[in-house]
């Protein structure tokens, strides 16, 4: 099998790098593209205020930007605010997926389970998240508990609904395949369901972790004295717009790199799958 | 041997699906079953495999009573439900869980030898065309070496060509160690070329009407005379089978079919 195939690889080489080159052209070429629009505006803005015709006060130029985070990072501040919103997060993310993934396992293995609590969480899902804030800090008080509650509240919901629709979409005839090979019920999880639900589940905990940088902002605006949501209400009062928008830019990097992090780690797990990306990797 | 004692199933809807259904195969034969839209074909398959319950009645096989599947019963659906995230191999392997890695390695490159699918081992199910996909679904059903194998139309989805191809090869795999088979199909000529015995069944409520022995020596060729004369044989007592239900239907008898 692997003499035919290398016998097809060399015929096929010589196009197949041909076609590689084309290809790696036409990403730079849209990176280029897409690039061309926030560069070009910064580059714009920082000429204007550069020759005076703005003081870029309000609106601050990239390099002002720049310099801040760059300042932000020497004293330490920023690794500082990082961890600790990263903390939250990953705490608040962690309850949420174990919290959901178990509800929504039970509810959509379980007709009657699901009878019962559905209806109970579709009504609690339509209250804004934000709209517990007040409750859980009577309950939970005003530091870390709080906030990694509300971030827990907004993850679980979406982690949930794609669990209970992954398990009930699964396919009955799959099912049966594994019922004629008399699988147990764990066996039937492990084996046939888990495997059939992961790619719904991967991406809901990529919707869970959305939501979780989302609501890590909310939170560490009702009253935090660290972290990236303080450094913006800080930007705010003190009136420092450069530091509000350096921290938007640590935001937009962490929520990205995270999102990729839970993609990469699935990988493996939906090769299966991912039909075009396997073909490309082939050729 | 597999014996089926008066199987009736009714469906929850009230449908009769099939009714006092008695049958029995001996260790190796190969039986078709054949019959009209709604004559309780694969409620009676299903009933073997032991995915549904028979409402009263008696299924055994070897004198065992069958109510759940059965290690000793496999079966082929009319799609081959490979289970898309396991390799080709992986899949055929999927019923030997409970051998040892290094057998189970054996027994599946056999199976995938026999169906003429080694290379596609470590392929994705998502990259078979329809017939190779139904070879692996039945390499996977044969690996574990089943008493009976129960085929549900398993060939329809496929154009006649590849059906072909597919029929001599389900013949050369069940001369290695014969098995029972029991197929439901709604082609004339498949029935034909594989069964030693032809039961027509006429629907609504599904049940028995004609048995035909076939009677001819296998490899069978399909354009020879004595060929033809079974085949109209089998034709002439299906449309006898299904002119009771042109009356019925006309009284607005037609419920939902249970396969066809």
């Amino acid at each position: 099998m692997t003499i035919a195939l290398e016998e097809q690889l060399d015929g096929a080489s010589v196009d197949a790098a041909r076609a590689k080159a084309a290809r790696r052209a036409a990403l730079v070429w849209r990176a280029v593209l897409g690039l061309a629009l926030p560069v070009g505006v910064g580059l714009i803005w920082e000429g204007l205020v550069w020759f005076g015709y703005s003081n870029g006060r309000l609106v601050p130029p990239p390099s002002r930007i720049w310099q801040t985070l760059v300042q932000l990072a020497q004293s330490g501040e920023l690794s500082q605010h990082v961890a600790i919103t990263l903390w939250r997060v990953a705490a608040g993310f962690g309850l949420g997926v174990a919290a959901g993934t178990l509800f929504g396992a039970i509810a959509g293995y379980w007709t009657l389970a699901r009878r019962i609590m559905d209806p109970t969480l579709q009504a609690l899902r339509a209250i804004p998240s934000i709209a517990w804030v007040p409750l859980f800090i009577l309950w939970l008080g005003i530091f870390e508990q709080s906030k990694v509650a509300l971030i827990a509240v907004g993850v679980f919901f979406p982690i949930y609904l794609g669990v209970v629709g992954a398990i009930l979409a699964v396919d009955r005839k799959i099912v049966e395949v594994g019922r004629t090979f008399r699988l147990s019920g764990p066996a039937m999880i492990w084996r046939i369901l888990l495997p059939a639900v992961l790619p719904a589940y991967v991406v809901s905990l990529r919707a869970g972790l959305g939501l979780g940088w989302m609501f890590v902002v909310a939170a560490e605006f009702m009253g935090a004295s660290q972290g990236l949501g303080y450094l913006l209400i800080d930007g705010q009062q003190l009136g420092k717009p450069a530091q509000i928008v350096a921290a938007i830019l640590v935001f937009a990097v962490l929520g990205k790199t995270t999102d990729w992090l839970v993609e990469i780690v699935s990988k493996p797990f939906l090769r299966w799958q991912d039909s075009f990306s396997t073909q490309a990797a082939g050729s | 041997m597999l014996a089926l004692d008066r199987v009736s199933k009714t469906y929850r809807n009230g449908v009769n699906a099939l009714e006092s259904f008695s049958v029995q195969v001996k260790l190796g034969e190969i039986v078709a079953i054949i019959g009209g839209s709604g004559c309780g074909k694969s409620t009676l398959l299903r009933a073997i495999a032991g995915l549904d319950r028979a409402t009263s009645g008696a299924i055994g096989l070897d004198g065992l009573s069958i109510t759940a599947p059965h290690e000793k019963i496999g079966i082929i659906f009319q799609e081959p439900r490979l289970l898309p995230w396991l390799t080709v191999a992986d899949n055929v392997g999927f019923g030997l869980a409970a051998d040892p890695a290094a057998m189970r390695r054996d027994k599946v490159a056999r199976a995938l030898a026999r169906v003429g699918l080694l290379d596609k081992a470590s392929a994705w199910p998502r990259e078979l065309s329809g017939g190779q996909a139904q070879r692996v679904a039945i390499a996977r059903a044969l690996a574990p070496r089943p008493e009976v194998l129960l085929l549900d139309e398993p060939f329809s989805a496929l154009d006649a060509f590849t059906r072909a191809d597919l029929q001599d090869h389900l013949l050369s795999l069940w001369e290695e160690f014969r098995p029972t088979l029991l197929l439901v199909t709604h082609d004339v000529e498949e029935a034909v070329v594989l069964a030693d015995r032809v039961m027509v069944m006429r629907p609504r409520p599904g049940r028995l009407f004609d048995e035909i022995e076939v009677g001819l020596s296998r490899p069978r060729d399909r354009a020879a005379p004595e060929f033809e004369a079974v085949k109209r044989r089998v034709l002439t007592s299906l449309n006898r089978s299904l002119d009771r239900i042109n009356t019925k239907a006309a009284e607005g008898w037609m419920t939902v079919g249970e396969g066809i």
